[in-house]
């Protein structure tokens, strides 16, 4: 029988725990993860970068929905444990969510430090924790005015770091008389103020807050010493601490932390706690390496695997501000028993210091080039004896033994089990090993097989340079991603090529561009298919055999090789007739499941291939066309019964969604392209999660664009607000065009637009009326070749063959 | 070999294939670009697709369902992936197509 695994939290440490536990023993447990974020697993560390709007939330997902579904893990977001119920092995949510287990593992986290000063909880006061946090953060940059950060440690820093880059004005307040006191030494703390002052942040030390003032909402900071700085926006950044409340009412041993044994395992053999709130050894973590060595050992744990045990080690800290490079490892104290060394350079903002104990590194803190860290790691780690090297030792590996001063030579010279990623625990062996047996060829390769850089990210330059040294040549860190094998062209230069050069076919295009392959393959052929439909829709003739066979039959695919159908339902409306022949093919075909979609259509499933053409003659019949469920293209125009029938709609959302659909059906676009238009802002149609979307208000029509709700989930962006029915229309039609003459193929619109940027959409689309002009006009022009529904050419006679078998061979005469 | 006619090159799209019905299930019949002919199982060996319905490119089909690579001369999976199908000989003489007959009855035995 299955064991039932219970998870409170589902932070980095419980995910990493999963991933090990799934690849050593995926039946064992059935896993229940209750989060109090409504959220799946993200890189909290890469936090900072999303708030200094360098990364996307959508890019630091660690498990999306669709991995939790793959390995039928029960995920409940929103659920906060209230009570944990040692007696009856019971775990219960603030939701009433009850759930039993046989072994429970504890990964709570932290909760950020509040200083106890008056006015700590007026509106305005943010911490530094989770996605929330960053998105009230981002919601206050918007008005561009004064923030002030309390901390100047790692968090507060890339905090304030964020909120300047988003335009704010920011003050950092540190109580100690340098920055990251507990990480760097004066000297290095007072390189890095200048550095953060000369991005334009102020930073006042010494500064203790006295108060946080303000009438309903934060308005300033009153210092001990009198001081006041005027603010509309605090962050406290001063520390955090272990999460322990739940453990300590359900009666566990707590400290600190939570406190568990070097195998996890707390004071209830069934209980075990990692992360940030388990307390090991008299220790508690807030880096990722430990916490993912701890997810190691809770796992082998789990699956009563390897005994591992966790054993305290030093992990170096990085700050993850672009533009400043600070390495800190170890001790960095003065002492009598100590000597240190060194380097200064003033005009390069230089600054090395190794700090020694006999002969052995115990300490290393680096500013301004740190490309030395990870050797200065390895040797304090092995406690290697440096007096052969002591005179060169500060100018690092490529000093050593008369090597080149080649960084690759450096690289190059790291011991097999010096270790790279520190966030991941991966060596360099494991990475070389990686990169020639599985034949990786970039950055991305080397993160989906080894996690090396795929936390925090600043060990990419290494990374790169073992790419660089296992490959030689071959690897070009600055090319684009190809589109495919076939071409060392990205899918932006095909693009750009095909219109430079007039190209006109994939024949053309393949001996233009210099392809690889006889006739390309399965990814590139239908890209240059669509580019070339897109880009010459009067000129070029559609290369079915380059088509997925989806599109090449009018259909979709089954699992079991039958098709499924569904008819065209203009923005989701109709009628007894069409229902009554809906029914009449269901019973004529056998057709054995019918099912509503969620873009408001019917579906029929399981068609045999061959019934293909003499179904669509039936629903032809009736007045239905293909409904290109099936299509990257237009797919579907959800409404709401909108000012027609609805007390709350503001416009006429059917008859507008219909007539969108009408313009637009039969385009071909470089990934679906699904649509919603509601009546009022309690969006029925939920048009707020869709490619395009339109919100009825009373003054007119908001246009959305740019969301997604599959196994990423965004909500839309405003593109603007018109005025009447025609300009949203015009608006919708232009913006779909540029996405069809810009994106890459499969991208969907909320990629494409991350990409390009909202600003520049909005240029073109509602600022540049010619452009907008242009755009639909070129729509127009293309759907005159695109209109024609399918189904019809398809009863008609067109290609026929596709839907019978050339022969059939060996049956008895009787049995055919 | 006991050869079978089962149609003419030109019934089958350049860089496409059709299939041939058995009684032991659907044979698929691909045509190149360079209109060599090759007949393998219509049955991808990761989870059964319809290789017939595949995009074809080379001497090799992409299965529709989950884009395995299917190479049509040895009927073994290209790439990272493991798995082989069953090819059965074919002959072309003119414009007319045969397959081998055997291949079908020590299937069925």
């Amino acid at each position: 029988m299955t064991e039932k695994l219970v998870i409170i939290g589902n932070g980095m440490a419980p995910g990493r725990m999963l991933e090990h536990l799934l690849e050593a023993a995926p039946d064992r447990y059935s896993v229940t993860i209750f989060n109090a974020e409504p959220r799946v697993n993200y890189d909290r560390i890469m936090l900072s970068p999303v708030l200094s709007g360098e990364k996307a939330f959508e890019e630091i997902v660690i498990h999306g929905d669709g991995w939790y579904i793959k390995h039928g893990i029960t995920l409940y977001k929103g659920h906060r444990i209230v009570a944990v119920d040692r007696e009856a092995k019971t775990v219960t949510s603030d939701h009433g969510v009850t759930e039993s287990y046989d072994r429970l593992v504890i990964a709570t986290g932290s909760v950020p430090f509040i200083i106890p000063v008056p006015g700590k909880d007026l509106p305005g006061v943010l911490t530094y924790r989770d996605l929330d946090d960053v998105e009230a953060m981002l919601l206050a940059a918007q008005s561009r005015a004064k923030a002030v950060v309390i901390g100047g440690g790692l968090l507060g820093l890339e905090a304030a770091a964020g909120l300047k880059e988003r335009g704010m004005d920011v003050t950092v307040l540190h109580v100690m008389p340098t920055l990251m006191e507990r990480q760097l030494d004066p000297a290095a703390g007072y390189l890095l103020q200048k550095a953060v002052e000369a991005r334009g942040i102020k930073v006042m030390t010494k500064a203790n807050t006295k108060a946080i003032f303000g009438n309903g909402k934060v308005e300033g900071i009153e210092l001990m010493d009198g001081t006041i700085i005027p603010a509309t926006l605090v962050v406290m950044a001063v520390g955090i601490r272990p999460s322990i409340v739940l453990a300590k009412e359900a009666g566990l041993e707590v400290n600190r932390g939570i406190v568990v044994n070097d195998r996890m395992e707390t004071s209830d053999p069934a209980i075990m706690a990692l992360g940030e709130c388990a307390e090991v050894g008299g220790h508690v973590y807030g880096l990722v390496a430990p916490l993912y060595e701890m997810a190691r050992v809770a796992a082998a744990r789990l699956t009563d695997g390897e005994d591992k045990r966790f054993a305290h080690s030093d992990t170096p800290t990085k700050l993850k501000v672009t533009g400043i490079d600070l390495y800190s490892l170890g001790d960095f104290a003065d002492g009598d028993d100590r000597e240190e060394i060194i380097l200064r350079d003033a005009s390069a903002g230089i600054y090395k210091r190794v700090v020694l104990q006999d002969n052995r590194i115990i300490g290393t803190v680096l500013f301004g080039e740190t490309a030395d860290g990870a050797w200065f790691n390895d040797l304090k780690k092995k406690a290697t004896d440096i007096s052969e090297m002591r005179d060169t030792l500060i100018f690092g590996q490529a000093f050593q033994g008369g090597a080149s001063s080649d960084p690759l030579a450096a690289v190059a010279a790291l011991a097999d089990d010096a270790e790279i990623c520190g966030c991941n625990g991966v060596c360099k062996s494991k990475i070389t090993g990686a990169i020639t047996s599985k034949g990786l060829t970039g950055l991305d390769d080397v993160r989906a097989h080894t996690k090396a850089s795929a936390s925090c990210g600043s060990c990419t330059g290494l990374v790169e340079q073992l790419l660089k040294l296992t490959l030689g040549e071959a690897y070009n860190p600055a090319a684009v991603q190809p589109m495919c094998s076939c071409t060392s062209l990205g899918h932006d230069d095909v693009r750009r090529l095909i219109k430079a050069k007039g190209l006109k076919s994939i024949p053309a295009v393949m001996q233009e561009l210099e392809w690889k392959t006889s006739c390309g393959c399965a990814k590139c052929r239908p890209a240059l298919n669509y580019y070339l439909v897109c880009d010459w829709p009067d000129q070029y003739a559609d290369d079915y055999q380059s088509r997925f066979i989806n599109e090449r039959v009018h259909a979709n695919i089954q699992k079991d090789g039958t098709y499924s159908v569904v008819p065209r339902m203009w923005g989701g409306v109709t009628n007894s007739n069409e229902l009554r022949a809906i029914a009449d093919v269901v019973d004529k075909f056998r057709i054995p499941a019918v099912k509503v979609t969620g873009g408001q259509r019917i579906d029929m499933l399981g068609i045999r291939k061959e019934d293909l053409p003499a179904v669509w003659a039936d629903l032809g019949k009736a007045g239905f066309v293909s409904g290109h469920a099936y299509a990257k293209g237009l797919r579907t125009v959800k409404t709401c019964v909108g000012s027609d029938w609805c007390r709350f709609g503001t416009q006429d959302s059917t008859g507008l969604g219909i007539r969108i659909e009408k313009f637009m059906w039969g385009s071909w676009t470089p990934a679906k392209v699904k649509m919603a238009v509601s009546g009022c802002p309690r969006n029925c149609a939920e048009a707020t999660c869709k490619d395009v979307g339109v919100v009825c208000v009373d003054s007119g029509f908001e246009i959305h664009f740019a969301g997604a709700a599959g196994l990423d989930i965004k909500g839309t962006e405003v593109l603007g607000l018109v005025k009447t029915e025609d300009e949203a229309l015009e608006v919708v039609v232009a913006l779909v065009q540029m996405y069809r003459e810009q994106a890459r193929y499969l991208e969907r619109i909320y990629k494409w637009a991350k990409r390009i940027g909202t600003a520049e959409i909005k240029r073109q689309i509602l600022d540049d009326v010619e452009k907008r002009k242009a755009y639909f006009d070129r729509f127009v022009f293309s759907q005159k070749f695109a209109q024609v529904d399918p189904w019809s050419e398809r009863v008609s006679g067109k290609d026929k063959h596709e839907f019978r078998p050339m022969a059939s061979v060996g049956f008895a005469e009787a049995a055919e | 070999m006991n050869w079978i006619a089962i149609g003419s090159l030109s019934d089958i799209p350049r860089r496409g294939a059709r299939c041939v019905a058995t009684p032991q299930g659907k044979i698929a019949v691909f045509r190149t670009a360079d209109d060599q002919v090759f007949a393998i199982d219509d049955h991808c060996p990761h989870k059964g697709g319809p290789l017939s319905q595949g995009i074809v490119h080379g001497a090799a089909v992409t299965c529709p369902l989950h884009n395995w690579v299917i190479s049509l001369e040895t009927g073994k999976a290209l790439g990272a992936d493991e798995g082989s199908v069953r090819t059965i000989p074919v002959k072309v003489e003119g414009e007319q197509l045969f397959i081998a007959l055997e291949a079908l009855a020590s299937k069925a035995a």
